[in-house]
């Protein structure tokens, strides 16, 4: 019995301590990108080119994923919205599930498996064949050829997918609601800009930031601390992308709190 | 000047370098024996500040390693090659931008001309052919991405060079190309240079001083002849069971 406690408190204070140390390490690598900002002729060419492969890379996995989310959003309103409301009501919903929680969210799920496992499996590989060590060696900085160009990609680049997802997404809504309902264009279009707020759209993009820096971070992290071989960049890649994920839902509910009340 | 004094690093509980006192003079080359897995990578590491020791002290030029800032580290390190043991390529990266990297000068690296034309100079030193510039390291042999990696550490003309086993897994013809090229730089350039090999036929050639590492500490250093003379009986092992290897 008493051994049974004494196990469980040890792996209690292993586990905390590994949590700890887990942050500190985090912060010490974000302190040494913002060490490394300052060679801004090294990581600009580098973010532009990271920003260009993520845009092109994932806007049509992010087209794909929001048009379905805002066909289905517009037939499953449909299907429930039946009696005395209002069918304008559809456009409103779809407009506002989307812009407001989908288009971001879905988003972020899914640029954490893309992007986030991509990045850790990317320095995990570097870290364990001596590449990040190697660039050390000549003198240059792995935060302002590595790390900055990365995380900044990510900033520039998923705000813009998330338009780009919203835009989709109440379109294909909009379609999907014609096809299916007694909704004629003006109808939808009323709807959508009835309970419409300006600030949504800026909430939009203000998670969009969030994830981004969510998704950068944590696999640069993860991948920039691999250790022990081809397990450990395994290990790394899906580290990054389940901690990216609960991450992301955690600020999404957290910016709802903070922002929307 | 590369001084190591009282040296100890440990990985968890294992003690991998004891007490490790070394030193290499300017413009010397300095052959680095010992079995594999008593820790001269490890070593040549905390020369260039990739590992912190324990305890001890590094000296590099007169400055302590451990103790640099940021800032000092890189410049330091920028005056210092390294061949890593497997190439550590940027496997993202064609020969001609790896090498590029090595440029260690800013002003060099930018200007396209220079670049080109030291490039293919080193390229040359380690006896590729011209065209493996715009080849990516997953298409080059093992052989030649350890060229590619020696030759990355050299072109930015830096005054150190850590060799981590530069000659295991060339063949015969290219290993005594690359012994010739360490000899060259050592001489010619100036270089110092330390090497650490399982080649103790190349070892003898070109290095001007030999060191064996073993259980954490340097057991013998000393000029290859005085070496070979050596009646420390670890030397003797190491050296006769190599030579035998060497012979057969
Ligand atoms: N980063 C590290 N973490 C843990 N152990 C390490 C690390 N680097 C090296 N070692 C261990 O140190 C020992 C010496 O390694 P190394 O210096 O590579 O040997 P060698 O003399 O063959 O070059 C090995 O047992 C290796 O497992
Ligand atoms: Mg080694």
């Amino acid at each position: 019995m008493s051994s049974i406690a004494t196990q469980l408190q040890h792996r209690t204070g292993r586990a905390v301590l590994d949590a700890l140390a887990h942050v500190g390490r985090f912060a010490g690598l974000v302190m040494e990108m913002i060490r490394g900002l300052p060679e801004w002729r090294i990581w600009l060419p580098r973010t532009m080119q990271e920003a260009y492969s993520i845009g092109v890379g994932s806007l049509f996995i992010v087209i794909l994923i929001s048009s379905f989310a805002g066909a289905v959003t517009a037939l499953q309103a449909g299907y429930q919205f039946t009696g005395n409301i209002p069918i304008y009501v559809v456009g409103s919903l779809v407009t506002e599930s989307i812009v407001l929680e989908l288009g971001p969210v879905l988003c972020g799920l899914i640029l954490a498996g893309r992007i986030g496992a991509r990045y850790a499996a990317e320095l995990g590989t570097m870290r364990v064949t001596e590449q990040i060590d190697a660039l050390e060696s000549l003198g240059r900085a792995p935060s302002s050829h590595l790390l900055i160009p990365r995380v900044l990609g990510c900033l520039l680049m998923i705000p813009i997918l998330v338009i780009f997802a919203n835009v989709m997404g109440v379109l294909a809504g909009w379609a999907a609601a014609k096809s299916a309902l007694p909704i004629s264009d003006q109808d939808f279009i009323y709807g959508a800009r009835v309970f419409w707020r300006p600030f949504d759209a800026y909430y939009s993009i203000i998670k969009g930031f969030f994830f981004a820096g969510a998704i950068g971070l944590i696999s640069c992290y993860m991948g920039y601390t691999t250790q022990q071989g081809a397990a450990g960049v395994g290990r790394s890649t899906t580290g990054a992308v389940v901690t990216a994920s609960v991450i992301i839902l955690l600020l999404d509910t957290l910016l709802a709190k903070l922002l929307l009340h | 000047m590369i001084e190591i004094k009282n040296l100890a690093k440990r990985f968890g509980a294992t003690v991998i370098l004891d007490d490790v006192n070394l030193t290499v003079r300017e413009g010397d080359t300095l052959a680095l024996l010992g079995p594999s897995g008593t820790g001269k990578s490890v070593l040549l590491k905390h020369i260039i500040g990739l590992l912190r020791p324990d305890s001890g002290e590094v000296i590099v030029d007169d400055q302590h390693v451990e103790l640099l800032s940021r800032k000092d580290l890189s410049t330091l390190r920028r005056s210092i090659g390294y061949v890593f043991q497997n190439g550590a390529l940027f496997d993202s990266m064609d020969v001609f931008e790896n090498i590029r990297l090595g440029l260690t000068d800013q002003k060099e690296f930018r200007n396209l001309e220079y670049a080109k034309e030291r490039i293919a100079e080193c390229l040359r030193l380690v006896n590729l052919p011209e065209d493996t510039q715009r080849k990516m390291p997953a298409e080059l042999s093992g052989g030649m991405r350890k060229r590619v990696g020696i030759a990355r550490a050299i072109a930015g003309r830096p005054k150190y060079v850590l060799y981590d086993e530069p000659t295991s897994g060339l063949d015969p013809v290219n290993s005594d190309i690359i012994d010739a090229l360490i000899m060259r730089l050592d001489t010619e350039l100036n270089v110092t240079g330390v090497m650490v090999t399982h080649d103790v036929r190349g070892a003898f050639r070109t290095a001007d001083r030999i060191a064996l590492l073993t259980g954490g500490k340097i057991i013998a250093e000393g000029t290859p002849e005085e070496f070979r003379a050596s009646d420390n009986p670890e030397v003797r092992a190491f050296l006769e069971r190599d030579f035998e290897l060497a012979s057969s």
